[in-house]
């Protein structure tokens, strides 16, 4: 099809669905006037029955812990296919590191941002881990938290180093950390149907409101779901670094 | 102004699903498909807003504030992680395109070869 015709094709159907997308918002509640129960309902009850302070964190990772479970395998696969599309196909080889070490370094980082890099790491590090555990207190928890600690290894990369990047994450332990994380989710899960004969049903007594534990499971799934996001986002980085840098035609 | 939110949401989708169709780039034409998906956003965050309503963490303020909706919050929240990863694949997919076809046209690119 010309680009012509798929224009104009596009500009016909475009008008259909934006007279639909109109009379569906026509029937959206007025913008500050949200008349849905639900939300309602756990805002009053997260913290009385569940001793979470942060609702968000208590639907994710109780109301709707199961349907989280299937979210996070949509990232889970999304990320193993990935690596499957981006694996060392039939006529490419994998540069030894040492042939090409000094390439590793990209554009020469500056030195300055090499020593702010470096001594950004570990701050970094330490806020992904504190808004994964504190995910039931304040706004934060696995996904936000692990995405920082992702982050964390980008700014290695930034420093100029990608080996030293490859050295504190190499594939094989970010594959398992990965795993692991969506693993132990899965497990949490099944300790609701050993302990309480529910399939996710938050077995661990609640703690108090306000305590870095309370929500019973909850902090277990942050953790879990931080490793896992933390370890799909190295896992991601690390692959299209390969492509630019380690893989090559032959 | 009270729709002026879900008018953002319908302007972004309007505006992805065009620059899906006329890209002449498969990076160009990942990066529309999340304009589309941020309209999803909009649309869940404007619709769960309640007016003057504070956010819903009861760690400094007490139960039963008027609070905005934490479902389409929670729904927000998940979705935005995930979007990234699948974006991620579908760059992936564009990159293995370029070796294959030496090309990120849409356009050049053959049907599959078995």
């Amino acid at each position: 099809m010309s680009r012509r015709a798929r224009t104009a094709l596009f500009l016909v159907s475009a008008v259909i669905v934006l007279i639909v997308v109109v009379a569906g918002f026509a029937g959206l509640p007025d913008f500050g006037h949200y008349k849905g129960p639900y939300g309602k309902v756990l805002a009053l009850f997260s913290v009385p029955q569940r001793q979470t302070t942060d609702v968000v964190t208590a639907v994710n990772f109780d109301y709707r812990a199961f349907d989280t479970m299937g979210e996070e395998f949509i990232l889970f696969a999304a990320v193993l296919g990935l690596a499957v599309v981006l694996r060392s196909m039939r006529d490419e080889r994998e540069r030894p590191s040492h042939e090409a070490s000094d390439e590793h370094r990209f554009a020469e980082a500056s030195s300055l941002l090499g020593l702010f890099g470096t001594l950004l790491v570990g701050p970094a590090l330490v806020l992904g881990m504190y808004i994964v555990t504190h995910g039931v207190l304040t706004p934060g928890g696995g996904f936000q938290g692990g995405l920082i600690l992702a982050a964390a290894l980008l700014i290695v990369f930034l420093a100029g180093e990608y080996l030293g990047m490859k050295l504190i994450a190499p594939h094989a332990m970010v594959e398992f950390g990965e795993a692991a994380g969506a693993a132990g989710y899965v497990l949490v899960g099944v300790g609701g149907l050993i302990f309480s004969a529910v399939f996710f049903k938050n077995f661990i007594p609640f703690g108090s409101a306000g305590h870095i534990l309370s929500g019973g499971t909850m902090p277990i799934s942050n953790i879990a779901v931080g490793l896992e996001v933390a370890g799909a986002f190295a896992l991601l980085w690390t692959e299209f670094m390969d492509q630019a840098l380690v893989i090559r035609g032959s | 102004m009270s729709f002026f939110p879900y008018a953002v949401a319908a302007w972004l989708l309007a505006i992805g699903l065009y620059g899906i169709v006329t890209s002449r780039n498969l990076v160009h034409l990942v990066i529309c498909m999340t304009v589309v998906q941020s309209s999803t956003y909009i649309l869940l965050l404007a619709m769960g807003y309640r007016t003057n309503g504070k956010a819903p963490i009861f760690a400094d303020i007490p139960v039963g504030t008027k609070v905005v909706d934490p479902v389409v919050q929670a729904l927000t929240l998940v979705d935005v992680v995930v979007e990234a990863t699948v974006t991620a694949l579908l760059l992936a997919l564009a990159v293995q395109a370029h070796k294959r076809f030496g090309s990120i046209n849409p356009d050049d690119l053959h049907p599959l070869e078995g």
